[in-house]
């Protein structure tokens, strides 16, 4: 009597559609139109290449840090595919891909990293948030956004982004806590490429899954393969339907892997193997979809050419607009800008200190 | 005597310290395997294995709160939280409980722990990585608040540290990790927590500074006196909580002038508390203003516009300049 096992029912799913080589599973495969699939696999290139444009661009000190994407294509577009344009992206650090699907430039993304303010500026009414560095405090903001939009009457969802290590910090816990509790429309999506840094997923948490992790929380979960954008995509726009319906928020755990290193200031080979790499290459999503495309009679050997060149030259055009704007944006004055509607006595006496010292130290260098 | 980093006068303190007390356990994020994203405890994994050198999940909150607890029972913790930008997610724990505990217990339980971690700009890091925020914990009653300068004061101030019956905030700074080297002694070398140094005599006027700021100011002081026959005496400040202002205050009625430097922003910074000890002080020896050279009340720049936000060598020499020129 005093001790009967609870009827708790748990559901967690694990979903995968294509195989590691391409292959569909009939049955899964979902009703998506080739546009759309055409769409997805031209922002995977985009991702792929940009991040390696912004790799180079980086040793050669024309961008400064950032957090390369290899390897995630799949888990950030599959997600970002089922939103709407009214519905709201709050991302961490590591979406360049989900962020160029949105709709912030190219130019945008190389301003920031390269140490321009600017670039922080999302377009007018693209209604995503600016890249979150502080891990896993973002998602709160994806709860707010979501219970505006419910106390609105609005249908709209927020979907956040964050990382297998953000999973370890109290606001993950707080935020998916709060989320349910309010029923609110979000969807969480973790980025499970396993390591935070130099930590291993197995060393972050003991829990056999992230996605278990909803449970505690009385919200659904599912794990889904996060090299396969089917996968991806299926579970993701199951979520976002759910939260558009009232259905409250999902955790999705996108299982992938971190492909370069955490950081351009990061050294990888001190902490993992270079066998663990090449296991993952052979899982990458870009050759899978490719494979599942051209089965599909949506993609030739030329047609992939044509996207890689397009992309490139894409790419370039950006990165020319990028190095353009930086020139014209170098006054340090602009520090002072949008901190509050009007600047404050403080700050206009300080503007005008160091536009003072400013001449001063250029007229020193001119008589140097 | 080995010459030596910051980051490996900071990594000798932790090893010594090891070495000698088995009460000593390193914790943080990536402080293990990777020996830190700094590499300042590089190599202390293997010396001392994965239960003196823990690896944790990624949660501030926890790695402070946990030292907490060790330290309660009668370990020493030395806890890295990894850039000062994020010790924001452990705020609550070391106001709540690290600088109360003593108190709140009367003295029936101790909290000594250090909390290391990086603080400062000029390394064109990414956002967060750059801010200078010690007075958040320098304003706080139950703390101490260290800043070393340089490879061998960041040694002999980490040892004092962790021999410290209190709870430690050690800001290192970052843009002097491995910008030169010192000679370090490999022999225990500590120094008191609390008190201020001279880094440089002169008797024309005090510039008061602390942390990555002590070099350029060193710089300035330098160039002044190789151009202008102007010999400025520079005290580095070394512990920000508890201030020692018998140095500052001994300097400035020498020479009657005082310039404060630091990256912070400039309201309600240290420069304000060491401004008002000078007035209660020694108001009837200053001949001039005391003057500030700081970071500016805005959100650190991203790094393409940093240098402007930052003090920098000519922007000190001038106000030093200056404030010699005011009249009395
Ligand atoms: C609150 C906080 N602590 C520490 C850091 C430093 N840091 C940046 S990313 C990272 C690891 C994040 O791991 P994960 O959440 O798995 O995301 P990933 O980097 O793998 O995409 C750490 C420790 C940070 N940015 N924010
Ligand atoms: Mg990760």
């Amino acid at each position: 009597m005093p001790r009967t096992r609870l009827n708790l029912d748990i559901p967690l799913e694990f979903l995968s559609i294509l195989t590691q080589d391409g292959l569909v599973d009939e049955d899964l495969e979902p009703d998506v139109p080739g546009e759309l699939l055409l769409k997805l696999y031209r922002f995977m290139v985009l991702g792929r290449r940009f991040d390696e444009r912004m790799l180079q661009l980086q040793r050669q000190g024309r961008i400064g840090t950032f957090a390369p994407i290899k390897g995630q294509e799949a888990a950030q577009l599959g997600a970002v595919a089922a939103l709407e344009p009214r519905d709201w992206m709050v991302p961490c650090f590591r979406e360049t891909a989900a962020q160029l699907w949105r709709g912030t430039p190219m130019e945008s993304i190389l301003l920031y990293f390269g140490g321009y303010d600017e670039g922080g500026r999302i377009p007018d009414g693209q209604k995503d948030l600016p890249v979150a560095i502080p891990v896993a405090s973002q998602l709160l903001h994806a709860v707010g956004l979501a219970w505006g939009a419910k106390y609105r009457g609005t249908d709209e969802v927020a979907m956040t982004f964050f990382g297998d290590g953000a999973t370890s910090e109290g606001d993950f816990h707080e935020a998916l806590n709060f989320a349910a509790v309010y029923q609110t429309p979000t969807v969480f999506v973790c980025q499970n490429n396993q390591w935070a840094i130099s930590i291993p997923r197995s060393k972050q948490t003991r829990s056999r899954t992230l996605a278990q992790k909803a449970l505690a929380y009385e919200m659904p979960g599912i794990q889904v393969d996060g090299n396969d954008v089917l996968a991806v995509y299926v579970a993701a726009r199951e979520a976002v339907e759910r939260a558009r319906s009232g259905g409250g928020p999902t955790l999705i755990e996108c299982v992938t892997y971190r492909m370069a290193m955490h950081t351009t200031a990061d050294d990888p080979t001190r902490y993992r193997s270079e066998e663990e790499v090449l296991q993952w290459a052979r899982k990458d999503p870009l050759v899978r979809f490719e494979k599942y495309l051209t089965d599909r009679g949506l993609l030739s050997p030329e047609k992939i050419q044509e996207v890689a060149s397009d992309t490139d030259a894409a790419i370039q055009e950006a990165v020319r607009r990028y190095e353009e704007l930086a020139k014209t944006l170098g006054d340090p004055l602009q520090m002072f800008d949008h901190h509050f509607e009007e600047l404050p006595p403080n700050l206009r006496e300080q503007k005008e200190e160091l536009k003072r010292l400013l001449a001063a130290e250029r007229e020193e260098a001119s008589h140097a | 005597m080995p010459k030596m980093t910051m980051v490996q006068a900071l990594n000798l303190a932790l090893r010594q310290e090891m070495e000698k007390d088995d009460r000593v356990v390193v914790l943080g994020e990536d402080v293990g395997v990777d020996g830190g994203v700094f590499r300042v405890t590089e190599g202390l994994i293997d010396l001392f294995g994965p239960d003196r050198v823990l690896d944790t999940p990624l949660a501030e909150s926890a790695i402070v709160g946990m030292s907490i607890g060790m330290a309660v029972y009668g370990l020493r913790p030395v806890c890295e939280i990894q850039f000062s930008g994020f010790t924001y997610l452990n705020f609550h724990q070391i106001e709540c409980h690290a600088s109360r505990l003593r108190h709140r217990s009367q003295g029936r339980f101790t909290v000594p722990m250090v909390l290391r971690t990086p603080y400062g700009g000029g390394v064109r890091a990414l956002e967060h990585h750059s801010e200078s925020r010690e007075v958040f914990y320098a304003h706080m009653p139950g703390l101490k608040m260290v800043i070393p300068s340089g490879p061998r004061n960041a040694r002999a101030l980490l040892v004092s540290a962790i021999r410290d019956p209190d709870p430690v905030i050690f800001f290192e700074p970052k843009a002097v990790y491995r910008a030169f080297r010192e000679e370090v002694p490999e022999e225990e070398e500590t120094m008191p927590i609390g008190r201020s140094v001279i880094a440089r005599e002169g008797r024309h006027v005090t510039v008061i500074t602390y942390g990555a700021m002590v070099r350029p100011t060193l710089e300035a002081a330098e160039r002044l006196s190789r151009e202008e026959g102007l010999e400025a005496e520079v005290v580095d400040v070394l512990t920000l909580a508890p201030l020692d202002d018998s140095l500052i205050t001994a300097s400035a009625r020498k020479t009657g002038r005082v310039v404060i430097i630091h990256e912070a922003p400039r309201s309600y910074g240290p420069g304000a508390e060491i401004t008002a000890r000078l007035v209660e002080k020694a108001f009837y020896f200053l001949e001039a203003p005391v003057r500030r050279v700081t970071g500016f009340d805005v959100i650190m720049p991203l790094f393409a516009r940093e240098q402007a936000y930052l003090p920098n060598p000519a922007r000190i020499a001038r106000a030093v300049k200056e404030t010699l020129e005011a009249a009395a």
